[in-house]
Parts: C-alpha cells; structure tokens; sequence
C-alpha cells in the first residue's frame, strides 16, 4: 500500500512538473511550425516571467490578478520584439545562422536578468494560496491543483483558438505552405508575430507556475525547464500541438519517476537519454508527420 | 608557387610568434597575470579550431564540445595521476587516451549524426554534453561534484613550447584536412548535401569523420587544460563554455581559420585584461553572436560580396587577356 502510494505521489509530481512542461513545449512547437526554426530564447522567456511577476508583485505591490496579467503582457510583448529584431531580417537565411541568433538571444536575456538582478537567488514566496486536498491517504498540494487546473484550461483554450477562430486557421495555413497562405491573402508577418505572442504568454504562465513551485529566482532558472520542454516537444513530434502536450507530461512523469527510484543527479541524463532514443527510433516524434525531403 | 609561398609566410608567422612569446617570457617583461594566459590562450586556439571543422566546414552546429573537452580532461588527468611514468611520457600518453576517448564519444555522437541535421542535431549535441556532465558528476573516480585535483602541472607557462607545439599541430591538421580530397568532401556536404551525395561523397562517412577528428582534438585541448589548472571540476564544463568557443568560431568567419585563431586569442586576453568588464563580458558575448548572424546575412554585406567578386572576376578576365 505504501509503495503504491508513493509511486501515485510521483505519480502526481510528475503530472505537475510534466504539465508546466507541457506549456513551454508548445511554445516552441508552435513558433516551429510556423517560423520552421526553434526559439533558443524561448526558455528565457519564462524567466523573464518569473522575474517580471516578482517586480509586479512584490516591488510594485500590485494586486495579484494585475500582476499576472502584466507578466503575460510583458511576456508577449517581449516574444513579438525579438521575433521583430533578431529572427524576421533571417528569416531566408540558413538555418545555422537563425539557430547561432536565437541561441544568442537566450544568452542576451539571460545575462539582462543577471545584469539588473544579480546572480543571488531572490527568495520569492508563491502567490497561489489555494489548501491542498487529502484523497484517501494522498495528499494534494495546493500547487498542483492550480498547476493541474490551469494548464488544462490554457491547452483547451489554445486548441479551440487554434481549430476554430479564424487567426487560428490562419495560423495553421501559414504552417502548412507560407507562399500559399500569403496568396490568399493572409498576412504572414502578422500570423507570425500572433505566434509568438501566444508561445510568450504561455511561456509566462508556465514561468509563474514553475516559480510558485520553486520560490527561488535566478538568471538561468529558464534554461534547464527550457531545455526539458523542448525535449518534450520532439518526443511529441515537433510542429504538433497535441503531441507537445503529450510529450511534455510523459517527460515530466519519467523525470519524477526516475529521480524518485533511480538516482536525482542521473535524472538530466536520463531525460536527455529518451530524447536521444527518440529521435534515433523515431525522428519525427510520437503524433509528429513524417516528412518527405523533395530535391 | 603560389601555395609554397603561402605556406613560408604562414611557417615564418608561427616561428614568429613563438620567439616573441619566448624572448618576453624569459627576459620577465610579461606579469604573473600575462603569464598564466598563455596556455588558456593555447587552449582556446585548439577547440576553437576543432569546433570550425564542424561548424564552419561540415555546417552542423554542435553544443557539447565541452563535452568532448571534458572527457579528453579527465582520461587524461587520470592517466598521468595513475600511471608511473615520468613526466613528459605520461603527457604524451595522456594526450593520446584523452583524445582517444574523446574520438570515441564523438564517434558515437557522430552516429545520430546520420539521420539528424540542424536544430535537432543541436539540442542532441547539447543534450550529449550535459549527460556527459552529469555522469562525470556522480562518478567516483572523477571525484563529483569535488572535483578533481592533484594533476601534475605540465602544460603550465614554463612548459610553453609543448603547448605551442601541440597548437600549431591542432591548427596544421585541421587546415590540411579541410585542403584534402577529404576536406572538399565535407564542405561540399555544408554547401549541398544532396547534390554532395548525388556525386557519389559518402555523406555518412565523411559527416563521423568532422566529428570524430573534431572530438579528438578537443580531446588534446582537454588534456592540455587540465595539465594547466591542476584541478578539475564537472562545472567548467558546462553549456556557457561551449557556447564561448562557438563564439570564437563565429566571430572569426565560420569557416576561416585565421580568423578563428585571433578570435580565440581576443576573446581568451580580453576579458581577463579587462576585468572590470567582466559583468558584461557574457552580455557582450551574446550581441556578437547576434550581430554577426544579422550582418552576414544583411543586404549591406551582399553588396560587399558581390563587389569583391566583381573584383575578383576582373582580375581573372585581365590575367586570361
């Protein structure tokens, strides 16, 4: 009984961790089926959002409703000025290049953070005040319950947004073919910009979250979520929604699992081990498209 | 001719270089601080050049290279701390196993290799030298998070013209290499793959081999670095550093190996000569990065490019008249 209990708590950790996961990959999912290039910076975003809460919250003392809505703001906003500066004056240029610029971009946002807040950590108390539930011998943090309900009403909102409103079928169509779509009139600067704000904002509410878990701030706390989540996104196969919300939850899973059973320092290994396998065994990821390579 | 002459004046810079760097050494002029920025230098010079191989002559972009310089490190401090040799044998021997070892990483590495490009062949890369960090760290042998000590200094200043020596080696390898059948094999696979492979390159085989001479110097410049600092630790080898010689490539051109040189060199003396800059140093590291992309591909520079080549194709009529 006890062991079962505490495999069902990693269980639930795993969930936690793997929904916040989950957020971040379709940031990059997203920007990568429509700009065909992965935002390096996008782990920094969350960040910035992490920090960004805390200057609203905390130095700004504003209500905690207009905090979070700020740090989206502040999140999206940010997402569509390097779109504008760093990736559209590349966007025909080879990969490497865009892949070299994006990887700076994270390097610059990080070390902006580490200029006006300094390396020290900066204790910061989580804003969720919700009481944790006891299932049967379970108990259910107050965190994750949040967690768990605000991820599930963000993908949910994301994936009408994306099959039923027209931006959203734009954005499909630029992801599809950028020629056709910008012949039938869509405009294709736009969809992109649209993109990126959207992958930013969730990018901050997975920040807010992670860091209600956490309570701790630093420069580079975006890097390693970061890197996890795109992980996740391949496992899922790259350019798809869905498999970006599958993939972050099973990484988040493994993760617990194995730093619960196997050893804490291995689980980065570990995790960085599937997305090997992955993609030796299956490139394009668990509900990705096998794409053909035309001469 | 041409190429003989080439050669002379490239021989004649490097015997340059090393009697300055001697006759400053021995008369005392250079500080402490010059002093022990030689073989950092040194260092700096060999994964720069390695990592050019990959990034400016094969095209992929790797993020584990201070993988391979870690692992290069640590089988190489472990072979001189273990092995009863004198001094100088054991270095040698440790230049071979490090390099060694690290080759073999970078063969296995180089396997995945195969069927990804691009972004995905990056982040496995990055992925590959965290793994290797994080092994490392919970290592028994390798000390952990400790580190590792007690690492005979052999590549320090006083043993400068081992490492001098061992530079130009990495630098003449890679150069010839790149000049060689084999070396117009691997940049035809940057500049087009698929035309590559329909004049009959083995893509495959010529794509392990980059990676697999790229690890295995890196390796050596690991086991110079270690030789160097004396101690180990699992933290120096992290994304920051591989990032840091990536800039060098970038900065010197990607693909021009002069270039890369006097990267490593500016990039390695600078920030130490100007410590109070250190805050910015990273800061600045990322607008390089960033700048250089968007100057290489702005329109500005290929306007430039076509007026060199319009240059150049003058000359050429001139020379054919």
């Amino acid at each position: 009984m006890s062991l079962l209990n505490s495999i069902l708590e990693q269980f639930i950790n795993g969930l936690r961790t793997g929904s916040i996961y989950a957020l971040i990959a379709i940031g990059y999912t997203m920007v990568y089926g429509i700009a065909k290039m992965i935002n390096f910076a996008h782990g920094d975003i969350i960040m910035i959002g992490a920090y960004s809460l805390y200057v609203y919250s905390a130095v700004l003392k504003l209500p905690v409703i207009v905090a979070i809505l700020l740090t989206v703001l502040t999140c999206s906003v940010l997402g569509i000025v390097t779109e504008k500066i760093a990736y559209k004056p590349l966007r025909n240029a080879p990969p490497l290049a865009v892949l070299i610029t994006a990887i700076g971009m994270s390097f610059l946002l990080q070390n902006i953070a580490l200029l006006i807040f300094k390396a020290t950590p900066i204790p910061f108390a989580s804003i969720i005040n919700v009481p944790g539930i006891h299932l049967g011998s379970l108990y259910i943090s107050g965190t994750t319950l949040v967690t768990l309900g605000v991820t599930t009403v963000s993908m949910i909102a994301l994936t009408l947004f994306v099959n039923k409103t027209k931006a959203g079928r734009a954005m499909r169509a630029v992801s599809e073919d950028r020629g056709a779509a910008e012949l039938m009139g869509i405009s294709v600067n736009g969809t992109i910009s649209l993109t990126f704000a959207i992958g930013s904002g969730l990018a901050a509410v997975a920040g807010i979250l992670y860091i209600s878990q956490y309570e701790t701030l630093m420069p580079t706390l975006g890097a390693l979520p970061g890197i996890k989540a795109f992980v996740a996104a391949v496992l899922g196969g790259i350019g798809s929604i869905p498999g970006a919300m599958l993939g972050g939850i099973i990484l988040g899973i493994i993760e617990s699992l194995s730093k619960a059973y196997i050893s804490t320092q291995l689980a980065d290994a570990i995790v960085y081990g599937v997305l090997v396998i992955v993609l030796l065994v299956r490139p394009s990821g668990l509900l990705g498209k096998m794409k053909i390579e035309k001469v | 001719m041409e190429k003989k002459k080439k050669l002379l004046i490239d021989a004649m810079i490097a015997v340059a270089v090393y009697a300055v760097i001697m006759v400053l050494l021995n008369k005392g002029i250079l500080n402490r601080q010059m002093r022990s920025l030689l073989t950092p230098i040194c260092t700096n010079v060999m994964l720069a050049v390695s990592l050019c191989l990959i990034v400016g002559f094969l095209g992929e972009l790797t993020l584990g290279h201070a993988g391979f310089m870690s692992l290069g490190a640590y089988a190489g401090a472990l072979v001189t701390i273990n092995l009863p040799f004198p001094p100088y044998v054991s270095l040698l021997i440790a230049l071979v196993v490090g390099g060694c070892v690290a080759a073999v990483a970078g063969l296995i590495i180089g396997m995945p290799v195969l069927r990804l490009r691009g972004d995905y062949l990056a982040i496995v890369t990055l992925g590959f030298g965290e793994i290797i960090r994080s092994v490392i760290n919970s290592m028994d042998i390798t000390g952990g998070a400790r580190g590792l000590s007690g690492i005979e200094r052999m590549t320090n200043h006083k043993h400068f013209t081992i490492v001098f020596i061992l530079t130009l080696i990495v630098i003449v390898v890679v150069s010839n290499l790149v000049n060689s059948r084999h070396g117009r094999a691997v940049c035809a696979i940057r500049d087009n793959y698929i035309a590559a492979e329909a004049s009959g390159i083995p893509v495959s085989k010529f794509k392990i081999l980059a990676f697999v001479v790229s690890a295995f110097l890196a390796g050596m410049a690991g086991v110079v670095y270690a030789h160097n600092t004396g101690i180990l630790k699992p933290a120096n080898f992290d994304y920051n550093t591989s990032i840091e010689i990536l800039v060098m490539v970038v900065l010197g051109g990607m693909g021009n190996i002069k270039g890369t040189i006097v990267a490593a060199v500016i990039l390695t003396a600078l920030p130490e000569l100007l410590r109070g800059a250190a805050d910015y140093r990273m800061l600045i590291y990322a607008i390089v990065l960033i700048a250089m992309m968007l100057f290489r591909n702005s329109k500005f520079n290929a306007a430039l490019m076509e007026k060199k080549n319009r240059k150049v194709m003058e000359r050429l009529q001139k020379e054919g008249n």
